[in-house]
């Protein structure tokens, strides 16, 4: 396909985007009904021309078109197909050009499915999509063409970073952006009511999926992210606080907060200005995050390139939207009615203590990022702020989170009862005692904290299942009736348990590994052996293997638990002839939830190879805790209730104050 | 409890749990933050030993000596001035003489400089934006150059 074809494509997006960002909105301010239509119709035609333009990309790469500049520059013709197809966004250009598409295919679900909204609301959310769409395509257009052509086209292209060309580029960047770009819908949602001026519990109720979705894509994505780093760069790390990982760990925490305060103004009608707030500041984290990953003012393995034009343009996008809309958040958030109070300990009670750790915690990333490029600014003084700010600052707000986990869910709303709360978590806060002991038993003389970490970590397993046999009754009722009751229970209460569960799991890896895991640092010889965390590893032999765009220097280890042969870890250091880069091919051996980790360093003089080799002990119940969180949010979004645009219960007339009611359509 | 004083209670504890938030924030950057400096800022500071640091420019011609499989030292250099550096591990996959590179750990009362992490670019065309700094302050490397 012509890449001219792609390129002609993204202008006439950028036509339609700022079409769909006028008309619809015209359209609800002078209460058309046809012009608001046509909004969903821009949609989904902006989704297909981007659609089309990407499309064109990817086919450039896979023809290995090296007359496109990008091609040349990120390409190579002895690739092998998938890292073809996965290079298009291992760059700059393109992967704002898929940003910009996941932008695109999130109005046009909102076009599909957003059959319940009221026709204004819709309108001024495609708008306010539409209007970001503008801003991105036009930063493409002017700074960063994926489509520049190269004459005369070079014979051959300049090879894909090395450290990209993996399954993990493939899975990665498009989930992280499913999360990022996710939150725009949120965002849109938040200006959408603020330029109405009306917000309510539907609001709320239309909102969570949305919010849920772009949860749940974003926690894949980050643990893909770290899963990722934890194998290629081969320092056996899984979390660095580098900060593209703060960038996407701000908007998290973020969205984690709102997908839990969108609960209480959903149920209770209150925390209505404080959820908005919420849903523009999780966007706005998520620009802030692409600014500071594609503007090169913070050097990392994502930053491709470092344009100051593409910088100054960002960050003017950046100013528009955050500025924007938090002016009219400050205009307009006083005109939005409070109501249903609360007492402190409630329902309502846990989830505002929630929100504040997290927004903290957001908080405390932030300045820990930006902190060494505001004092560069000042006084030119160059500082790290590193790993031991970011573990004590977060992992002091979130032991909090994760004690009042349990309690949240078993608080009634409105007010609670604590003592009773804490009376039904007996039985999880017992077995949290027995698996600290356990723990400590296990370890010895180790770190205290450790056996203490664990026991929270089984607390918020144990608690969040607590919640669940609570509701249903179980011991109160007899057996058949508990049953019967746990199949009635609406799924967004099991995805809620679930997610909670993840958390715990997740939590128990991250303590089990740090507190337990095993370092060695061997120069070996062939033949030659050492030990680590109880396992000997003996080094067979050296090999060389050639791959298709590189060679392999493969050391192939036995590995033996008491004299017991236990099979071999191949682990490899691989150099990329076309860029003559090597990198680390660390190899796993996962066994039960622990891994044996293991990556070559450089020939040793006289002889033999360095080697760095870890114990890992639950390491993999990080991710896979990850996972348990984001199908918690997967159960929840399949719940009836949020498929469904019910009113709320006729507790009290909704909206009666200013006539139009946005009751949906059912 | 009245409606207001209700509200009053929740806003009170939400700026406890802010207060808290915003002094382990302070206290925790006071304790943490480590500072880049170059060889010559070192030599001409007089920095005391015992400092941590991240110790950054090129690895000099020649200097890497791995004296056995895991122990390595090599040079640090900014064109103005040398630092030894000694580290106990596997140095990372772009680590080349010549190239740059930042090292964090803490001065010796030797004047040497004990690592305890190295830190090479990520791609042969990235300089760590310190060391670059660090380099064109000596005259080493001017902008519009190619790398050194």
């Amino acid at each position: 396909m012509n890449p001219e074809i792609g390129h002609y494509a993204l202008v006439l997006s950028l036509a339609v985007a700022l079409l769909m960002t006028v008309i619809p909105f015209w359209g609800a301010r002078t209460g058309d009904a046809a012009l608001m239509k046509v909004g969903s119709t821009l949609a989904l035609v902006l989704a297909g021309f981007t659609g089309l333009s990407f499309a064109t990309l990817v086919v450039a790469y896979v023809q290995s078109d090296f007359s496109v500049l990008n091609v040349v520059e990120n390409s190579h013709s002895a690739k092998p197909l998938l890292y073809r197809i996965t290079g298009t966004w291992g760059n700059h250009e393109g992967s704002m050009l898929l940003w910009v598409l996941v932008l695109a295919i999130f109005a046009a679900l909102v076009a599909l499915f957003g059959a319940n909204l009221p026709a204004r609301l819709k309108a001024n959310v495609l708008a306010v999509q539409g209007s970001v769409a503008t801003a991105f395509l036009l930063f493409i257009l002017f700074t960063s063409n994926p489509f520049a052509r190269v004459i005369p086209p070079p014979a051959e292209g300049q090879d894909l970073n090395p450290i990209l060309q993996d399954i993990g580029l493939a899975i990665h960047p498009p989930l992280l952006y499913l999360g990022y770009v996710g939150f725009s819908i949120t965002f849109a949602f938040a200006v959408a009511a603020l330029i109405e001026g009306r917000i309510d519990a539907a609001w709320a109720r239309w909102v969570r999926p949305w919010a849920l979705t772009a949860w749940a894509f974003l926690t894949l994505g980050i643990a893909m992210g770290s899963y990722w780093a934890y194998y290629e760069l081969g320092w056996g790390g899984w979390w660095f606080w580098d900060p593209v990982e703060n960038a996407s760990l701000m908007p998290w925490f973020a969205g984690t907060a709102l997908i839990h305060s969108a609960v209480v103004m959903e149920k209770r009608d209150a925390l209505k200005v404080w959820t908005v707030l919420l849903a523009i500041l999780a966007f706005s984290l998520s620009l802030l995050g692409t600014f500071l990953v594609r503007s090169g003012v913070l050097t990392s393995v994502h930053t491709f390139a470092t344009d100051p034009s593409r910088g100054v343009f960002i960050l003017a996008i950046l100013v528009f939207f955050i500025g924007g809309s938090l002016t009219l958040y400050a205009l307009r958030a006083p005109m939005l009615r409070q109501g249903g109070i609360f007492a402190p300990v409630s329902r309502e009670g846990a989830l505002v203590l929630n929100n504040l750790l997290l927004t903290a915690a957001s908080a405390a990333v932030l300045v820990g990022t930006l902190y060494p490029l505001a004092l560069e600014a000042y006084n030119g003084a160059k500082i790290t702020v590193g790993p031991p700010y970011f573990n004590l600052t977060v992992g002091a707000l979130m032991l909090p989170v994760a004690f009042a986990m349990p309690f949240g869910p078993l608080l009634a709303w409105k007010r609670g009862d604590l003592a009773g709360a804490a009376q039904r978590l007996m039985a999880a806060f017992g077995a949290a005692i027995v698996i600290a002991a356990l723990a400590a038993y296990a370890q010895g003389g180790g770190p205290v904290l450790a056996p203490f970490g664990m026991g929270l970590a089984a607390f918020v397993v144990i608690g969040a299942l607590a919640e669940v046999i609570e509701r249903a009754g179980f011991g109160r009722v007899p057996r058949a009736t508990a049953f019967a009751r746990l199949r009635g229970l609406p799924r967004s209460v099991f995805g809620g348990a679930l997610a909670h569960a993840g958390v715990g799991v997740c939590l128990f890896g991250i303590i089990a590994e740090t507190s337990w895991n095993a370092e060695r640092i061997a120069g070996v010889k062939v033949g030659g052996s050492f030990e680590v965390g109880g396992y000997e590893l003996t080094l067979d032999r050296l090999e060389p293997r050639n791959g298709p765009n590189y060679r392999d220097l493969v050391g192939v280890f036995t590995v033996r638990r008491g004299g017991v042969d236990m099979g071999t870890i191949e682990s490899a250091k691989r150099l990329f002839t076309a860029r003559n880069m090597p990198t680390t091919e660390s190899g796993i051996r996962t066994m039960w939830f622990s891994q044996l980790y293991v990556s070559l360093g450089d020939e040793l003089p006289g002889g033999g190879v360095g080697v760095r080799a870890y114990w890992k002990p639950f390491v993999t119940l990080i991710w896979i805790g990850s996972v348990i969180m984001a199908l918690g949010g997967a159960l929840s979004l399949t719940d009836r209730r949020l498929r469904v645009g019910a009113p709320k219960p006729a507790k009290k007339p909704k909206a009666k104050a200013d006539g139009a009611s946005p009751v949906p359509a059912e | 409890m009245t409606r207001k004083g209700r509200r009053l209670l929740v806003i009170s504890c939400a700026a406890g749990v802010l207060f808290i938030a915003a002094g382990l924030v302070l206290f925790a950057l006071n304790d943490t933050i480590v500072f880049f400096r170059s060889p010559s800022e070192i030599a001409a500071e007089g920095t005391r030993p015992g400092t941590r640091l991240r110790l950054g420019g090129l690895v000099k011609d020649g200097s890497v000596l791995h004296t056995d499989g895991t122990h390595v030292r090599f040079v640090v250099t900014d064109g103005g001035a040398d630092m030894g550096v000694t580290y106990v591990g596997l140095l990372p996959d772009l680590f080349r003489e010549g190239q740059g590179v930042i090292a964090e750990g803490v001065l010796a009362p030797d004047g040497s400089f004990t690592a305890d992490s190295v830190l090479a670019k990520h791609d042969e065309t990235y300089m760590p934006k310190e060391v670059a700094d660090a380099l064109k302050k000596q005259g080493v490397w001017k902008e519009g150059e190619g790398m050194p």
